[in-house]
């Protein structure tokens, strides 16, 4: 090729290099812990003006290998994301984990396939995807717009996990915990010892209102058990970094006062389209976005309690 | 009614297919006519009430309470009740038939709703005439979102059987009713699912029809479809004849048929 015409070819692929930096420009992220890394989301609804950035976004380094933990709710968030990890580090991108199967953890897989990272998820995700992908990407196609959301694939995990699984990221082990049915059907967490960091994914939520959208008996039993697992800080699926077992206390309390009041309800005969307009009000004022999930959850328990 | 059940299933296939949108009661004149042809539809003011929260918390579980509003010295009786979900792909919710000497007031249960729409109840008295009351849902994603179990679980525990008896309150007493609820498991599956992975329907799988007996009388039955809730649900009230039992008989649309009885707690006077 003449001088000047590769001249040209590598100033113009600089150019295009350098746009698509600036059309995906890294996330904000904290480093909670050495080589913990996280995108704390808004505590909103998904929006196009939010990305879909409404979940906490984590990556772990390792000596030869990172992690991330839930991709986003956007494949644009998933690639911006991707963009901060490479701020971040050369190492090969070996995982990602998704916590459950909601849109606002997994919209953004589409973004690392190009990678090479291992897909993992909990045994259940692969038939909660297939259940429900279809129906994720059309139900949020208003919300999020249509310039993010015909970007989205749903991509289901390379690997699944049925009760516990070990992942080695070279001097750094993550313990990776399958759950039953609770704030999903696919909920697990991911423990780091060499922080003392467990990341919950939305088995735990601290300011926003918990979700329930497997099953209330099952997401008190799974917080009781979380909460004895030895760990000094939890990464939430929704806000902030929060001491540990004390978040999953706070969560008890919601989930507690919430099934006491319905099955108290149901004992009187209280119809449905009654109870959730009173059943677990008081601890719901302590939650973010009560008006939009709490008497979703009410309701949800309602009927699932009714069969006790 | 199970054929124009049919045939407006097989027209929920040509719209899903063809986008059609529908303009503000378009839609609900083509059902009313499928359902009642000429016949007139009066206003139901004063004769039903149709009660459902305006913005639905859960589209999958979506309560409705239908309400006989004749004053007790009325000497007519409402025969049937047909509630219809506008724009649900299986418009027609259900078809409630109240058995000739049930006294019932008041029955509710709980359905999906998929998207904003009007709900039309049209009650047909034993003088033959219709009457229409209608009311507007907010809800989405009802009727495509997934059944909370997995398929293996419901199939397991499909047609178990739960029955309460309400304790009156005792300054409403004096009506004579009792106030019952049934409940069937059963995850009433759409057939609107799609596996991403297959690309195939999950297939529909849901309770067609459910009758409730005192003793030899009929009291409820109902003719329904996948707008009806997974787990359905029916409460509501009548009048006792003495017998002691209560039975339900309810069909699938896999051909399974259940059949449960209970002890009526009958009342000490």
């Amino acid at each position: 090729m003449p001088r000047r015409y590769r001249l040209l070819s590598i100033f113009l692929s600089c150019l295009a290099g350098g746009a698509a930096l600036a059309q995906d420009p890294p996330l904000a992220v904290e480093a909670v812990a050495p080589g913990v890394f996280v995108h704390f989301g808004q505590i909103e609804l998904m929006s196009e003006a939010n990305e879909g950035g409404t979940a906490n976004l984590a990556f772990i380094l390792g000596n030869s290998a990172v992690a991330v933990i839930d991709s986003g709710g956007s494949a644009r968030q998933g690639r911006r994301l991707l963009a901060t990890i490479r701020e971040h580090t050369d190492l090969p991108l070996a995982f990602v984990i998704n916590t459950h199967g909601h849109p606002d953890h997994i919209f953004g897989n589409v973004a690392f396939e190009e990678v090479g990272a291992l897909r993992i998820g909990h045994e259940n995700l692969e038939s909660f995807l297939a259940a429900r992908g279809d129906y994720y990407l059309r139900s949020f196609a208003q919300q999020l717009g249509v310039s993010l959301i015909e970007e989205i694939r749903i991509l289901p995990p390379d690997e699944t996990v049925a009760h516990e699984r070990l992942l080695d990221l070279g001097d750094r082990t993550l313990r990776l915990q399958a759950w039953p049915s609770a704030h999903s059907d696919s909920d697990l967490t991911v423990l780091d010892s060499e922080s003392g960091i467990l990341f919950a994914g939305d088995l735990i939520f601290v300011e926003h209102i918990p979700v329930i959208d497997g099953s209330l008996l099952g997401y008190l039993e799974v917080t009781r058990e979380l909460s004895e697992l030895q760990a000094q800080q939890v990464v939430p699926g929704h806000g902030p970094l929060a001491p540990w077992p004390d978040a999953a206390q706070k969560q008890l309390t919601y989930l507690e006062a919430l099934a006491a009041d319905l099955r108290a309800e149901i004992a009187k005969g209280t119809p449905l389209e009654r109870a959730v307009e009173t059943a677990g009000n008081e601890e719901a004022k302590h939650w973010a976005l009560r008006e939009a999930y709490h008497q979703r959850n009410a309701t949800v328990g309602y009927v699932e309690l009714e069969w006790e | 009614m199970r054929r124009q059940m049919r045939s407006l299933g097989l027209a929920i296939g040509f719209l899903a297919i063809s986008g059609a949108t529908a303009t503000a009661g378009e839609l609900w004149s083509d059902l009313a006519y499928d359902l009642f042809g000429d016949r007139s539809l009066n206003d139901g003011s004063e004769v039903l009430e149709l009660e459902m929260p305006v913005r639905a918390q859960d589209a999958a579980i979506v309560p409705v309470t239908l309400r006989n509003l004749l004053p007790p010295d009325d000497p007519r009786e409402i025969r049937q009740i047909t509630l219809v979900i506008e724009k649900n792909p299986a418009p027609v919710a259900a078809e409630f038939t109240i058995g000739p000497d049930a006294g019932l007031r008041t029955l509710s249960t709980r359905v999906r709703v998929e998207t904003y729409t009007d709900v039309y109840a049209v009650a047909e008295l034993d003088d033959g005439e219709l009457y229409l009351v209608e009311t507007f849902v907010k809800a989405s994603g009802g009727c495509a979102a997934p059944a909370t179990r997995n398929l293996q679980e419901a199939r397991a525990t499909a047609g178990q059987m739960q029955f309460r008896q309400f304790e009156r309150d005792p300054d409403g007493a004096a009506d004579g009713l009792q106030e019952i609820q049934v409940q069937l498991r059963h995850p009433n599956n759409s057939g609107l699912q799609m596996d991403q992975l297959t690309r195939l329907y999950t297939p529909a799988w849901f309770v067609d029809s459910l009758s409730v007996w005192q003793g030899e009388d009929l009291l409820l039955s109902m003719e329904g479809g996948i707008s009806i809730s997974e787990d359905p649900t029916f409460r509501f009230d009548y009048r006792p004849n003495g017998a002691d039992v209560l039975r339900v008989e309810a069909t699938d649309t896999d051909g399974n048929r259940f059949e449960r009885e209970w002890r009526l707690q009958t009342a000490e006077l």
